[in-house]
């Protein structure tokens, strides 16, 4: 409630600013101007929405898929976990916005690449916190295993994996918050559809009311986005 | 049933203790020692489980080992029956909920099976790990202080409830306390220095009174105090 009043209080003091100092509307409209641009453009904005919704969503599964069994992987093998730690840092160390052209260049302008800079930038919060959370087993809880001569599979659902899940559940908090922004910076690169396009294409035409309409609308996903993953994830206890 | 340990181990160069001949018979054995004197690596070299040291010698024991630790190694995720058959999940057993039911009441805490462990007082934990091992059902228990975070009423309580729970088995309690020795131990050992001796008891059975202890206690406290 009381973020409902402070969000209204904002958006008057925003239109009194625009309103005062009759600041031109290509340099800063007023929030009643953003919404009548989102009353006209509204199917447009809808299908660019849907487009960078959908590039989210098959990215975001696709990252936190990896992103577990890279975890399990790295946690359950120390061979596999020695070639794969340094790989997982590296692909890390290398900016997203950096390899989104090189991205466009190999997958093209459709949504592929949008998918592959999700991925990249929400599997590795998932990876690196299972991994964590899967050796963060306390050693004296490891006893019962041993005495129970269990195998690794066994100990691992048993034991590491309820061990690790307060520390996934950490991840995929931020992987949710991360994905919007990678889809929007793989269409800032290169698309024909997507909010992240239509955003460029309002600022070269000047449309500002239409950019600022676009943003309302990317925040609102990446808002409802976080919203049911910690929805889901409080249903289930973390 | 002949359980125990025999050998020297060594930490790091420095000898931890050398030819000891710990016998494990039915009854409680307890293992009484200074912190460090290597009581709980006589413990988990007698379990098979993994210790600093470099043992030398030989160990007979049981495949089915019940286990309880200092801490109550309850896992917080999961419900109290969850807890109880923890150990038989892990060694891929079948999980016979309505036998860790009856051993859930067996310890006092019958119909609580789908609390979790963070709603219950540090005594009720240790009541729940006492369920657990014995749903081991195994013939060697053994037991890793885990009274000593207790406050004395309810490690009264405890104590009382696992000597009559675990009667059947062989079980070794490594403590550090002279009294709880003397007054559970039907064999009392004295880890010193490396080595291993027998404690002298007063004669009857236990829970043995606390009056007739109180001597040799004194003799064991300044022992362990040099």
């Amino acid at each position: 409630m009381r973020a409902v009043l402070a969000g209204i209080a904002l958006l008057a003091l925003w239109q009194a600013v625009v309103s005062l100092t009759a600041v031109p509307p290509f340099i800063l409209p007023g929030p009643v101007a953003v919404l009548q641009a989102m009353g006209t453009n509204r199917g447009m904005l809808a299908q660019n929405a849907a487009t960078t919704a959908a590039e989210i969503g098959l990215g975001l599964g696709l990252g936190v898929l990896t992103g577990l069994a890279a975890g399990l992987a790295t946690a359950l093998s120390d061979r596999l976990g020695q070639i794969l730690r340094p790989l997982l840092v590296i692909s890390q160390a290398l900016p997203v916005f950096a390899l989104a052209p090189i991205l466009t260049l190999w997958l093209g302008y459709g949504m592929g690449s949008k998918v592959a800079v999700v991925v990249l930038i929400t599997f590795f919060p998932v990876a690196s916190a299972l991994h964590d959370g899967l050796r963060a087993t306390p050693e004296a809880a490891l006893d019962l295993a041993r005495l129970a001569r269990a195998p690794r599979w066994r100990e691992l659902m048993w034991l590491r994996l309820p061990h690790a899940l307060p520390h996934l559940a950490a991840a995929l908090r931020i992987a949710a918050v991360y994905a919007p922004i990678g889809a929007v910076i793989g269409e800032w690169v290169g698309s024909s559809a997507g909010l992240g396009h239509l955003m460029l294409l309002a600022n070269a035409r000047m449309k500002t009311d239409l950019m600022f309409a676009a943003l309302a609308v990317l925040a609102a996903m990446t808002l409802c986005l976080r919203a049911a993953t910690d929805a889901g994830l409080r249903r289930a206890g973390l | 049933m002949g359980f125990g340990i025999e050998g020297s181990a060594r930490i790091g160069g420095r000898v931890l203790f050398r030819d000891i001949a710990l016998p494990l018979a039915p009854g409680w054995t307890c293992l009484l020692g200074a912190s460090g004197a290597g009581k709980s690596t006589i413990l988990r070299l007698v379990a098979g489980l993994p210790t600093g040291a470099e043992f030398e010698g030989q160990v007979r024991a049981p495949r089915r080992i019940a286990w309880m630790a200092q801490r109550d190694l309850l896992q917080e995720r999961s419900s109290l029956l969850g807890n109880v058959l923890l150990g038989r999940r892990l060694s891929g057993a079948r999980a016979d909920a309505a036998r860790a039911r009856e051993l859930l009441a067996l310890v006092g805490l019958e119909g609580q099976e789908a609390r979790r462990p963070a709603s219950l007082s540090g005594g009720q934990r240790q009541r729940v790990a006492l369920a657990r091992a014995l749903m081991e059902e195994a013939p060697l228990a053994l037991l890793d202080e885990p009274f000593s975070a207790l406050d004395a009423g309810t490690r009264r309580r405890m104590q009382d409830l696992a000597l009559e729970r675990l009667s059947g088995a062989a079980v070794l309690m490594v403590t550090h306390d002279p009294m709880e020795a003397l007054r559970m131990g039907n064999r009392v050992w004295l880890l010193e220095g490396g080595t291993l001796s027998p404690v002298a008891l007063p004669p009857g059975p236990v829970p043995r009174p606390l009056p007739a202890l109180a001597a040799e206690a004194e003799r064991l406290m300044a022992r362990l105090a040099a």
